[in-house]
């Protein structure tokens, strides 16, 4: 398992080179997170609690691993500046079939949504504006 | 002396990220009834708390949990993470 939060760009394939190597693993899954220019937005500032963030994401993984019997999990969450195209974070999972895979990597990316403590404020023509949950970012976590 | 943070929105109504704050506060929520009577700015941030998270020493808390030994405490609005 492994887990960074950090402000510099992340290398896709680098992060991926060995991931799942060991084990029996049959399956890969390998979201990533990108910001968008939906509405003329120009750039996003993300802040994070640096003393919890690290230790909220790795409770959300330790759950996810538990649950689908990971055999590996990465998460990558940037904060910071950043600017359409820019990737913001990414997950992988690794387990012995894909529905495990596809799963965990969903439950992740809901929990991290919700549950880990970035917030992002987004800058575009009409000034800047913080970013505000969604009810249904909250209610995707009662499915699990 | 207990440290209190506020982040994204709430650390931008209130003018800093963190402070040292003297306090008999049993909960948070009596914590909060503190803050809100020094200023308005302060009683701005914290008029709807349904818009508002706690959390105490880095774990996510409620408004009725007791401060009794706590460190840290941080406010800020609901989490945009991924």
């Amino acid at each position: 398992m492994r887990i960074r939060v950090q402000s510099e760009p992340f290398d896709l394939a680098a992060e991926l080179e060995g991931f799942g190597a060991e084990g029996d693993v049959g399956a890969q899954v390998t979201f990533t997170g990108i910001v968008r220019a939906t509405g003329g937005l120009t750039r996003m500032e993300i802040e994070h609690y640096p003393g919890m963030t690290l230790r909220a994401i790795e409770k959300i993984a330790a759950e996810a691993a538990a649950r689908w019997s990971l055999d590996d999990c990465l998460v990558i969450h940037r904060y910071g500046a950043l600017v359409p195209g820019d990737r913001i974070m990414m997950v992988a999972t690794a387990s012995r079939h894909r529905a495990a895979a596809f799963e965990a990597a969903e439950f992740l990316m809901d929990y991290l949504k919700s549950r880990a403590p970035f917030w992002k404020k987004e800058y575009g023509p009409d000034g800047a504006a913080w970013v505000a949950a969604k009810d249904e970012d909250e209610d995707a976590l009662s499915r699990w | 002396m207990l440290d209190v943070l506020y982040f994204a929105w709430v650390r931008e109504r209130i003018g800093e990220p963190r402070e040292q704050v003297e306090t008999r506060a049993a909960t948070v929520a009596e914590l909060v009834d503190e803050l809100r009577s020094r200023e308005d700015r302060y009683a701005l941030a914290f008029s709807d708390l349904a818009a508002l998270r706690v959390a105490i020493d880095q774990e996510l808390a409620d408004w009725d949990s007791p401060l009794d030994g706590v460190r840290e405490v941080a406010f800020f609005p609901p989490m945009t993470g991924g």
